[in-house]
């Protein structure tokens, strides 16, 4: 008998009816509940049980206590196994019970976690069990930027019922974006790239950023990889940015690559994982280095979102001819004509990067797109 | 009297759905089409076995492995799928955007499938084709009229392939200047046809695809970034698939010029400029028709197509062989063309388009020809007028500008408010017996619908498409479900995409497809067995 895990973040959604952007942390909790919010995600958990239901009798479904999951399993007529984790009083769960619910059901050996909540319950799930372990979210939060989310609720149960029956699903691994909450109560767009969670995927039923291409994004990514692994001098070493893309060329080399770190490659060997800036400038105090960069996160940041490693000091000893930025078609083709971003902090460095760049989109294809400084 | 009611919009319809399996699985073994009379004895010993008149490399070792079935099982099974599908003749054809559907006269028709035509061989002495020679050699003066240049090939099969026939003409100049090894890049943009960055790709080049600028016209900056004494040539759609005219064309064209690459013109959307400008007039070095399209000849499922390649004087040495001639007395084939890039497809074109498109030209005339580029694109102007007061639709883009032939429209705001997206949408107008694709990848536009309505159809024709979206995006606002389960009155069923970009999980054919998904129908009995 195969195990589900549910969990739900009851606070998610909290903020969103009564215009406060967002629900993180007890304050704003408060403020919205003071405001006569309602939360939505019980109503959204038990939307996306309702298309579990033919399975009901085949599956054991393990749930988080109480509103985090067990109220609305037995509310639709499931027969829950509730973890025995402390719990709560209402309205007081906080960030770490989600961590340890998840972390909980890995270890009773779940075939899929079925989570409601936000993005910010999205970051709370990537940092408890990271990206090795099959996922999927109810999307009940206000800001749902994190491609890890089904487009409805409904969907989100059809898509776990299709997984668990041993369907014709992918597990792909997808971004966990999350707003700056107070920059964006400020009016401020910042979204930056929290980690990857592992989700069954269909394109018609997930929330993505990005949009249909002809192949599929692994097999674009493979392109790319090809393509920059032709570009590379077999004498350098690579800066390689954080993402999916840039790890499919590390991939492709046959070297590993930490998804949201910074790491240093040649052709065939990787020099250092996960760096920080001091680490880079002593690299470069040896030998120089090109650079090789994905745009992130919704908005195309290219540099200053998420990579800050790659600070204005490096980015000014590793010359323009040795940078490569390569990019999804299907990503270029989301930022719907808005043009790729730079905000190192120094505006010298933004200025160098530029105008119009070649962004590598496959194998001996390229696009030109317009690069603007983000200050 | 009272009037008869008119029949509500949109028209009920049913269509067949046999569930037939593939004609594989339906053999039987033994059974055939037509049971031949045994040979007489006294012709079976003067003959002997004839398979034995053929050299030994090309007999098969053992039969081919067909499916073994009766005549009537055979009609039948193609009559049910015959019922499964929809085509030009059958609905309002408007929903294939860039595809140009429009009207192929059956007259024309009738001239192609003559036995003067059909029976004539590509091998025979040119003494005996003398006819069909002339039509070649008629259509290509007229179609270097209508675009202006030099000279006309129309040996390509497709659009793709007269644009790849170009890219290598483009190539061969190259070369006879000694720069086909510097020149290894090719520019095009993301509303042009794909087709010009794949031909490109094929033909051995980098490509390097520009993106619009804010109102939707490729951006002139970041062509001028892209070209360099590495370019050797910019292929452009114009206009673009978005409908749009690029009005700096002229300045495209001279940036690459100014860098000694050329500027092939792909006139796939050429239904809405005919006789109104021309490649040559821009600056093009070469361009492409597709006769399939702007002029009316059937589109490949109705029989091959035809691409009509045309270039100036300085790429006319590479075009492929043999050209058709005229000495003053007698139509002939060239074959001495010694820069010639050689053939992009056997023999001399498909006779029977040319014929049809030679037909169609010839009923309209040089004034008939403006008149359907007018019509067409008042068409398209007056169904983008109706589709866009259906809630939830809009064209990106040029706001307040008319289009030229087409629309790609965009049901960006009916998504977000009701969740149903364009490729459902899809799905659903196949309820009402119509279609619309939406092959527009990757979705610069959201949620993308492309509808080009050319002059065949009438204003009936339009209202009554409109009035189907009309109704669907209706549905999408009260009850999107019924879109989310189409469809429901037609064959198609619902397909998921994502194997097919994996070799492993694809089939196109049967062979494959039991290779690939290890099953297989139980094998019939050997030659042998069945005592043959």
């Amino acid at each position: 008998m195969k195990r589900l895990g549910l969990i739900v973040n009851p606070v998610a959604g909290i903020g969103g009816r009564v215009g406060l952007k967002g629900s993180d942390g007890l304050d704003v909790q408060q403020r919205a509940r003071a405001l006569g919010a309602v939360p939505q995600a019980q109503e959204r958990a038990a939307a996306a049980l309702e298309s579990l239901r033919p399975l009901a009798g085949d599956i054991e479904l393990l749930t988080a206590p109480g509103e985090m999951g067990e109220t609305v399993a037995r509310r639709c007529g499931f027969d829950p196994h509730p973890l025995s984790l402390s719990q709560r009083k209402s309205g007081e769960t906080t960030p770490e019970d989600t961590r340890c619910a998840a972390r909980a059901m890995t270890d009773a050996g779940v075939a899929l976690i079925l989570f409601a909540g936000g993005d910010g319950t999205a970051r709370d799930m990537s940092a408890a069990i990271g990206n090795d372990f099959p996922v999927l979210g109810i999307p009940a939060g206000v800001k749902i930027y994190s491609a890890v989310y089904a487009v409805t609720p409904r969907m989100a149960g059809d898509l776990a019922v299709e997984f668990l029956r041993g369907g014709r699903v992918r597990l792909l691994e997808a971004e966990v974006l999350d707003l700056d909450e107070e920059a964006y109560r400020k009016g401020q767009i910042i979204t930056r790239l929290d980690g990857y969670l592992k989700i069954p995927y269909r394109r018609e039923l997930v929330q993505n950023q990005k949009v249909p291409t002809p192949a599929s994004e692994a097999v674009q990514a493979q392109a790319i990889a090809a393509d920059v692994i032709e570009w590379m001098n077999p004498d350098m070493a690579y800066l390689l940015g954080p993402g999916t893309t840039t790890r499919a060329l590390a991939e492709r080399a046959g070297l590993p690559k930490t998804l949201v770190g910074v790491d240093i490659i040649t052709r065939d060997e990787l020099l250092a994982a996960d760096v920080g800036e001091r680490q880079i400038l002593e690299m470069l105090e040896r030998r120089p280095l090109g650079l090789v960069v994905t745009p992130t996160g919704g908005q195309g940041f290219l540099l200053g979102r998420g990579n800050q490693q790659i600070s204005p000091e490096v980015i000014r000893r590793v010359s323009r001819e040795n940078i490569r930025v390569i990019c999804l078609a299907s990503k270029i083709a989301a930022l719907r004509g808005r043009p790729l971003w730079v905000d190192t902090g120094d505006p010298e460095t933004d200025r160098l990067l530029t105008g119009y760049v070649e962004v590598v989109t496959g194998y001996h294809e390229k696009i030109i797109y317009k690069v603007m400084a983000g200050s | 009297m009272k009037p008869i009611a008119p029949k509500p919009m949109p028209r009920r319809f049913h269509q067949a759905r046999w569930d037939e399996p593939v004609i594989f699985e339906l053999s039987q073994p033994g059974q055939r089409g037509v049971l031949l009379p045994p040979v007489e004895a006294g012709i079976k010993q003067e003959v002997g076995n004839p398979a034995q008149a053929l050299p030994e490399a090309v007999r098969r070792r053992k039969p081919p492995a067909l499916p073994e079935m009766s005549q009537i099982h055979v009609l039948r099974h193609y009559a049910r799928l015959s019922q499964e599908n929809l085509g030009v003749d059958l609905n309002i054809d408007v929903g294939q955007g860039t595809c140009t559907m429009k009207h192929s006269p059956k007259v024309n028709d009738q001239l192609a499938r003559t036995p003067k035509l059909t029976e004539l061989h590509p091998l025979q002495d040119e003494s005996t084709t003398q006819g069909i020679l002339e039509v070649m050699y008629r259509l290509e003066g007229m179609l270097k009229e209508i675009s202006g240049m030099d000279r006309v090939t129309l040996q390509p099969g497709a659009g793709s392939a007269a644009i790849y026939t170009n890219i290598c003409m483009i190539r061969a100049y190259h070369a006879s200047r000694g720069e086909d090894k510097k020149r290894d890049e090719v520019v095009t943009t993301i509303f042009s046809h794909p087709s010009n960055a794949s031909a490109a790709k094929v033909a051995g080049y980098k490509v390097i695809t520009l993106y619009p600028d804010e109102d939707g016209y490729p951006d002139l900056a970041a062509l001028k970034a892209a070209v360099s004494r590495r370019t050797a040539a910019l292929l452009i759609t114009n206009p673009e698939d978005t409908g749009i005219f690029n009005p700096r064309i002229e300045e495209f064209v001279r940036a690459v010029h100014d860098t000694g690459g050329l500027c092939a013109y792909d006139q796939a959307n050429a239904n809405g400029i005919l006789g109104i400008t021309r490649a040559r007039e821009a600056g093009f070095d070469a361009c492409h028709f597709n006769l399939h399209k702007t002029f009316s000849t059937p589109h490949g499922c109705g029989g091959p197509a035809t691409g009509a390649s045309g270039v100036t004087d300085a790429l006319a040495p590479f075009l492929p062989v043999p050209t058709v001639e005229f000495d003053g007395r007698k139509y002939y084939l060239d074959y001495c063309r010694p820069q010639s890039i050689g053939k992009t497809r056997p023999f001399y074109g498909v006779a029977p388009n040319i014929m049809r498109a030679y037909a169609w030209i010839m009923s309209l005339g040089a004034d008939g020809l403006r008149e359907v580029a007018e019509i067409a694109v008042l068409n398209n102007n007056y169904l983008m007028k109706r589709v866009l007061e259906i809630r939830g639709v809009s064209a990106p883009y040029a706001k307040g500008k008319r289009r030229i032939e087409q629309v790609r429209y965009s049901w960006e705001q009916l998504t977000q408010e009701t969740g149903v997206r364009s490729e459902e949408i899809e799905t659903r107008v196949a309820d009402f017996g119509m279609h619309y694709w939406t092959s527009h990848h990757p979705y610069v536009v959201p949620e993308p619908m492309t509808l080009e309505p050319t002059e065949s159809y009438s204003k009936a024709d339009l209202d009554e498409y409109a009035a189907m979206l009309r109704h669907i995006a209706e549905e999408a606002y009260s009850n999107p479900e019924i879109i989310k389960t189409a469809p429901h009155n037609s064959t198609v069923h619902r397909t998921h995409h994502e194997p097919f970009d994996n070799p492993d999980e694809w089939a196109v054919t049967w062979r494959a497809y039991q290779r690939k998904t290890g099953q297989s129908l139980a094998p019939g009995p050997t030659p042998e067995e069945r005592g043959e």
